[in-house]
């Protein structure tokens, strides 16, 4: 097909030349001319359904498409905190009225808790109210917080900044904990009250009724060739229908993205801004463990206008266990940033490699996660479903917890939904239930009040002093007044179009690894426990394959083999010898969205690889 | 012939997870790690189904040995084409120490048990590598076994299997009842989809404890100490020939 789209371009271009000079289109002359050279070198990168459709592939002629289809009341998408919190308060309510409830949540992880991945210090508010009696059940909350320690770092050394009461950033009250062993702990308390969970399979479409409300989704296909073709264990997903369907896949998923174009959810929001959260898990030396101990850092390694820093928090559950990780905003503007290498070169540091010396790194992961707070907030319901939790984004920025938030915005959710669908008298428009009282429910919740009363902090780094002007800002409207100004600061749009051209820019010399504190990132990816099926299509599909090397490449200098946390982007000399082609390695994927949001052409579509494809977290 | 197959399947860390060694070096550290069907018996699974699809065998049976866990395995065995699965209790210390020995001890039991005209297990373990349950199974029950196979025909009251041998492959026929095990190429596993999950739920899964069958699960080995590979040690290069003799010759080995 390179062959004869290259002959069609040389026909077309023979053509102009024919036609008198001052008749020519001299710009469609040079475009095309430019295009020939990049698609006659480009080769075929993304295979994916989502891209080259089916319907008009002759190698899909005569595979039967019917889908298996089954009927619940209520259908979750994502076992998270969010998505398990919704399915738990929807059977506790069905319980306590002695109603039937069929609930159903699909996960694409292989087992609940396996794509989890936080710092994470859980403020319990949202816990109590689902679990008065989350202590008698065994909830793996073990460490409290004891000592809340903050500072701004340089080079060599570091400013202590004292956490007074009042500070969002401070834990009294809060507990430590392991994510993943949280999420999984939820989990078997939602099977427990009869939800019907399925870990390994993707939701990978939405299903719309005539009327255009939403009827459900369908699980992944499974069965297809690297190259797009059916093999012999080709086999439809499932449908799920349901009265409505909830959406809580997390930061930026990727049928949020089709719902909001679908339902235009975003029309009176400002776009989402996020960071990127890197984490490790180390086992250390007994002597250096201070269970309890929580540890925030700014500054060093990054500059005051990129927004970022660190946390390092000491567990309490038997073994000297500490989590420690960076997080980075995703509006950075050099693309010569390496995420990545930022966190291992912070932890050299010298108020953070003596806790490590002489430990053992045991995982690593990384996750995109919410920056935007109130301000990006989209509609949050439409016919036939809502969307819950970090998917539409109700973390707490600057108290960098996102967690209780999503877990009551699961609650409300459920109880709004149960409450229309057990509504004897209900006359819907649509055949998908529409439940705005989740959102004006929402509203008038602490969610929000939290959410408005530090909406202007993040927002308040986009300024000359970058950080300082930020810290500035929030010690004197946030401490002192609660955030009460009568005004709200704007983001600075989409992260994608942060980026300056490579030619502006410096390259930042990173420091190797010395593989005792600072690894590698392939080690990394390793212990991640990442794994697709590699007989499938790359699910980081790209809408224009000529794109990469044309544009991000040419102005930016490839960010995404810098910004992928997992190396899942790489840009390799063409076997011929003249110039690069993009290498997408999707079996390292970590499923952590960061390439859908920073990508400056926004060219990459990140969609649902096979169902349990992904990490293996475990505990993060 | 009774037509029923009895497959084994063994719930093992997945393949792609980093391993890491319990701090007492007792073990390995199991506890929230992924975990899913050994490789090779997802290829016995589908065999037996397949053979059940070719109407030539009436009814496959899966059974697994260990904690509560094991069902999630046995569910997988379900919905892939078993019609009904077997858990054999075995929990704590008896399943840190349960081996090959134990488990073909077991399976024995219930091969006769069930009347088992066949018993498919995988060749292997990922997690002991020990390739010792088909054998010593049908040494325990006095059946013939075609083991490594890449295929596997059944012809009347015999099995025609072919063997993954060092020189090639070898061509047996064994009589049935016998017991099989199943190597890389014998055949693709199916994906275990969503609707079949959930119609293996509506499926019988039988408890049953070793006691019951009969069966001694006293390990006659103890692991002593479990510890990771040495780290690999840098290479170091040498431009001629005499510096690598004279290097060699340096560690003291010519």
């Amino acid at each position: 097909t390179n062959e004869s789209a290259l002959c069609r371009m040389q026909t077309c271009i023979r053509a102009l030349k024919t036609v008198p000079a001052d008749h020519a289109a001299p710009q469609l002359y040079t475009v095309v001319h430019r295009r020939t050279c990049s698609s006659v070198t480009t080769p075929r990168i993304t295979t994916h359904y989502t891209i080259h459709p089916r319907d008009k592939d002759p190698r899909w002629e005569g595979v039967e498409m019917e889908r298996f289809a089954d009927e619940a009341d209520v259908v979750i998408v994502g076992g998270g905190p969010a998505g398990l919190s919704a399915a738990i308060r929807l059977k506790q309510l069905a319980n306590e009225q002695e109603k039937e409830l069929r609930v159903c949540l699909v996960e694409k992880a292989s087992q609940i808790g396996a794509h989890t991945l936080s710092g994470a210090c859980l403020e319990p508010s949202a816990l109590i109210e689902l679990f008065p009696d989350w202590k008698e059940r065994g909830a793996p909350l073990h460490t409290p917080v004891t000592e809340d320690v903050f500072s701004i770092l340089t080079e060599k050394y570091r400013i202590p900044v004292p956490m007074l009461p009042g500070l969002p950033m401070n834990n009294h009250g809060n507990y430590i904990v392991r994510l993943g062993n949280f999420v999984r702990w939820l989990g078997e308390q939602a099977e427990e009250l009869g939800v019907e969970l399925y870990p390994g399979y993707a939701a990978a479409e939405v299903l719309f009724h005539e009327d255009g409300s939403v009827k459900g989704i369908a699980t992944n296909d499974v069965g297809i060739a690297k190259d797009g073709s059916p093999k012999d264990v080709f086999e439809r997903g499932m449908e799920l229908h349901a009265k409505v369907t909830m959406f809580g896949e997390g930061c930026h998923g990727h049928l949020a993205k089709q719902l909001y174009k679908q339902f235009n959810l975003r029309e009176n929001c400002e776009p989402q801004t996020y960071a990127i959260g890197l984490k490790e898990v180390w086992t250390i030396d007994e002597k250096k463990w201070r269970p309890g101990r929580v540890e925030h850092s700014v500054g060093w390694p990054l500059n005051r206008n990129t927004y970022g820093g660190s946390f390092l928090y000491h567990l309490n559950e038997g073994e000297p266990l500490v989590a420690l990780g960076f997080v980075v905003g995703l509006d950075y503007t050099n693309p010569y940033l390496s995420p990545f290498r930022e966190f291992q070169r912070w932890k050299h540091h010298p108020f953070v490699a003596p806790t490590l010396e002489g430990g053992n790194r045991i995982a690593y992961g990384a996750r995109a996660l919410n920056e935007g707070g109130i301000q990006s907030i989209p509609k949050l319901t439409f016919p036939g479903g809502m969307l819950i939790g970090c998917s539409p984004g109700f973390m707490n920025v600057p108290k960098i917890k996102g967690t209780h938030t999503a877990m009551k915005s699961g609650m409300l959710a459920a109880e709004s939904a149960f409450a229309k669908i057990t509504d004897e008298n209900l006359n819907s428009e649509t055949t998908g239930l529409h439940v705005p009282e989740y959102a004006e429910n929402l509203k008038k919740s602490w969610i929000w009040k939290e959410l408005h009363a530090v909406r202007n902090i993040r927002p308040s780094f986009h300024n000359y002093f970058g950080l300082y002007g930020g810290m500035v800002y929030t010690g004197i409207f946030y401490w002192v007044l609660r955030g009460k100004e009568p005004w709200t600061l704007k983001h600075c749009g989409l992260d994608s179009a942060q980026l300056k051209p490579a030619k502006d820019c410096t390259p930042i010399e990173y420091p190797k690894p010395d593989g005792k504190i600072s690894f590698d990132l392939l080690s990394s990816v390793a212990l991640s426990g990442t794994n697709h099926e590699g007989d499938q299509p790359a699910h980081l599909t790209l809408k224009d394959d000529s794109v990469p090397v044309a544009r991000n490449l040419a102005i930016y200098d490839g960010p995404e083999q810098r910004f992928c946390p997992a190396g899942v982007y790489e840009y390799v000399p063409l076997e011929t010898g003249e110039g690069m082609r993009l290498q997408i390695n999707a079996q390292n994927c970590v499923h952590c969205k960061t390439c859908d949001i920073k990508d400056p052409s926004q060219n990459i579509n990140w969609v649902v690889p096979e169902g349990s494809g992904g990490p293996a977290y475990n505990g993060m | 012939m009774s037509g029923r197959v009895l497959v084994g399947v063994k719930r093992v860390i997945d393949y792609a997870v980093k391993i890491r060694v319990k701090p007492d070096h007792s073990g390995v550290v199991t506890d929230g790690v992924k975990h899913s069907m050994n490789p090779f018996c997802e290829i016995a699974v589908e065999e037996a189904v397949k053979l059940k699809e070719k109407k030539l065998i009436k009814e496959v049976v899966a059974v697994s040995c260990g904690p509560q866990q094991v069902q999630e395995t046995i569910r997988t065995a379900l919905a892939m084409g078993a019609d009904r699965g077997i858990h054999v209790e075995v929990s704590g210390k008896d399943y840190d120490n349960m081996g090959p020995l134990q488990v073909s001890k077991i399976m024995a039991a219930l091969a006769k048990k069930e009347e088992a005209q066949l018993v498919i297990l995988g060749k292997q373990a990922i997690d002991d590598d020990c390739n010792q349950t088909g054998q010593m199974t049908a040494a325990l029950l006095d059946w013939p076994q075609g083991t490594f196979a890449s295929e596997v025909t059944l012809e009347g009251d015999k099995v025609k299997v072919v063997r993954e041998i060092d020189g090639g492959l070898e061509t047996i026929k064994i009589n049935t009842p016998a017991v099989v095990t199943a190597d890389l190429r014998l055949n693709t596993p199916r994906y275990a989809t969503l609707p079949n999950i959930m119609k293996a739920k509506k499926k019988k899964i039988a408890n049953v404890k070793p006691a019951d069958l009969g069966v001694d699960m006293a390990s006659r080995v103890e692991v002593l100490r479990v510890d990771e590979p040495p780290q690999r040690q840098a290479g170091m290069k040498v431009e001629t020939v005499e510096d690598l003799v004279g290097k060699l010759k340096e560690a003291g080995r010519i």
